[in-house]
């Protein structure tokens, strides 16, 4: 298992890492979630020893990594898909690695077969595709047989069934009994793999809690609301505590009160309704609302974007239930 | 898709990694890039080629040659002169050995599989120092075995018998491989190719042409100090140096200077690397 007690990790003036605690858990899959530049890459390097923290430090199996007595039979790290020497097949790559921690030769022939390189494990890297590269990276995390193994955005690259392999690899190292430790910035790659989610935003710990909990948690129940006398209804919605949003197309996007509780006080008042759908919000929504303080790039939103379960959307809806604005 | 080769975790073995692992590591890193083997060719050809052409334009222009230049004549020296070529070859693979993983960002991989970074260092210095020092002799000893073949019946020839004689040939082979050792070193510090390449030559080709446009009360005591000048003394079988060149410290003088750089670069690199996030 991975410990951290208050990462913190520091560039000049910014802090890329700030006072993270957390832990990888064996048996399961934790997902590290955050938008880009927020500090994941810092910490798996900081994991795995090479990034030193200015403040609190991290364990892999009780011991800082620099102490563990065979690192590559313990940890197993897919960090920077581009780490391989352009010029060197990904026999030899992989044989330097497994020679310091006295790996028999065989392994290298055996994780070769595993991610599907053995037709190419005598080519020169440098010739790889970007998804190739990121199998030969996933091969020599799995180099020493691990018990912890982090990958950091491990489907970059990877064509769809690249995707669905990872996925279902991820999953099965985790079955094993193993810590995986995966980031992403796609929050929907997440509610497809992870069963625990760490999410961090400029540095900073959001959420740290099982999948499940965090959508239910985090998602914001909202209801869509189509009606002729919009004015009427809004001011009669804000009296009974709810918050009217606008939504795409004159719609209305209430939030605070349920679908039930909008239709009723709509009869009351004699206000016809044309739509009447309560929306659940998707993990990428989820998402995206704690993170939305946390962006350190960001393009400017359009007005009527936004709203759980609005068009274009694009994440995985979790729950299934997500409707269609 | 997933076959059965990922097995459940397994016990660690007795005991940590080693040195041994390291270093069979970094041998494998250095024989499975072509960069390794250009470098030795080019030490190799540049070394002996120079040689061949050195001592053939010597021998055919003996009959013509002034007194002093008779007088002054060293057949080892001569024979040796390719080591200048040899020299830079020698640094930019010494350069490359780490240089390259820094470019490429495979230290973040050879690291995490030995997080002691000292032990990472130490590897190169074995493995590239011994390849560098085989490699570097076999050059030294076989340009002085063609260079005098050529020269024999035209001029005065050496043996490895005459005064000086092996103390050149050996000596010209270590200043290679401590000389390689110093560029190890500096690209340790610098982690740019590019950068630790210039450097090199600068120490090397640069500073040499500054230092003899000083008058010479000032330039003769800075340049004994400098790696070309230390070569040069060590490859000659007087110990002087060139003649037309900066003067010198004595041969094992000028390389324990030479070995204090390296040294000094190596450790100041080491600290650097142990200190700086790769």
């Amino acid at each position: 298992m991975i410990e951290a007690r208050g990462l913190t990790k520091r560039y000049g003036s910014t802090v890329a890492v700030d006072a993270l605690s957390f832990e990888v858990l064996p048996g399961q899959v934790t997902g590290f979630l955050g938008p880009n530049g927020s500090g994941k890459s810092t910490t798996m390097r900081m994991v795995m020893g090479l990034d030193r923290p200015d403040a609190g430090h991290v364990t892999v199996n009780g011991r800082r990594y620099h102490d563990l007595p065979w690192p590559l039979r313990e940890v197993g790290g897919l960090l920077e898909s581009k780490a391989i020497h352009p010029g060197r097949s990904a026999t030899n790559h992989l044989l330097a690695l497994a020679q310091t921690n006295d790996i028999p030769r065989a392994r290298v022939d055996e994780v070769l077969e595993l991610v599907g390189l053995s037709s190419v494990a005598r080519k020169r890297a440098g010739k790889f595709s970007l998804g190739m590269t990121q199998r030969l990276g996933i091969a020599a995390a799995l180099l020493g047989n691990p018990g912890v193994l982090l990958f950091d955005e491990p489907v970059n690259g990877l064509d769809p069934e690249g995707i669905l392999w990872v996925r279902n690899l991820l999953k099965r190292l985790a079955a094993e009994g193993r810590a995986v430790f995966v980031s992403s910035h796609l929050m929907s790659e997440m509610a497809l793999t992870a069963d625990h989610l760490v999410v961090i935003g400029r540095g900073h710990l959001i959420a740290d809690q099982p999948v499940a909990e965090f959508v239910a948690q985090s998602s914001r129940q909202s209801v869509l609301v189509r009606t002729p006398r919009p004015d009427r209804l809004r001011a009669a919605l804000t009296d009974a505590g709810g918050r009217v949003d606008p939504g795409a197309d004159g719609a209305m996007v209430v939030v605070g009160l349920p679908a039930a509780a909008v239709g009723d006080l709509a009869a009351e008042l004699g206000i016809a309704l044309h739509e009447l759908s309560p929306q659940t919000g998707s993990l990428e929504d989820a998402f995206m609302e704690l993170t939305r303080d946390s962006v350190e790039f960001r393009a400017e939103r359009p007005a009527a974007a936004g709203t759980a379960g609005g068009p274009g959307g694009g994440g995985a809806a979790v729950s299934g239930s997500e409707v269609p604005g | 898709m997933v076959s059965a080769a990922v097995t459940a975790p397994r016990a660690l073995p007795a005991g940590r990694q080693r040195f041994a692992g390291a270093l069979r590591a970094e041998w494998t890193k250095v024989r499975s890039v072509r960069s390794t083997l250009w470098c030795l060719v080019a030490t190799v050809v540049g070394g002996i080629g120079i040689c061949v052409l050195a001592t053939s334009s010597e021998a055919s222009n003996w009959r013509n040659a002034g007194f002093v230049d008779k007088a002054l004549f060293d057949p080892t020296s001569i024979s040796l002169t390719g080591l200048l070529f040899g020299q830079l070859a020698v640094g930019v693979l010494g350069v490359l050995v780490m240089s390259a993983e820094y470019g490429t960002g495979t230290i973040r991989a050879s690291l995490a599989a030995v997080p002691r970074r000292p032990v990472v260092l130490g590897a190169k210095i074995v493995v590239f120092g011994a390849v560098a020092l085989v490699v570097s002799e076999v050059v030294a000893f076989a340009a002085f075995f063609i260079g005098q073949a050529i020269l024999s019946g035209s001029t005065p020839t050496a043996t490895l018998s005459g005064p000086g004689v092996t103390r050149a040939v050996v000596g010209g082979g270590l200043y290679l491989t401590v000389l390689g050792l110093l560029a190890l070193g500096l690209a340790t510090i610098i982690r740019h190719t590019a950068g630790a390449i210039f450097t090199f030559v600068s120490v090397l080709l640069i500073l040499p042409l500054i230092v003899s446009a000083f008058p010479a009360s000032i330039g003769h005591p800075i340049g004994r100090y400098l790696p070309a000048v230390i070569g040069s003394a060590m490859t000659t079988t007087t110990g002087h140096g060139h003649p037309d060149f900066l003067p010198s410290f004595p041969p094992w003088t000028g390389f324990f200077i030479l070995c204090a750089y390296a040294v000094g670069a190596l450790v100041v690199g080491g600290v650097i690397m142990v200190r700086r996030d790769p």
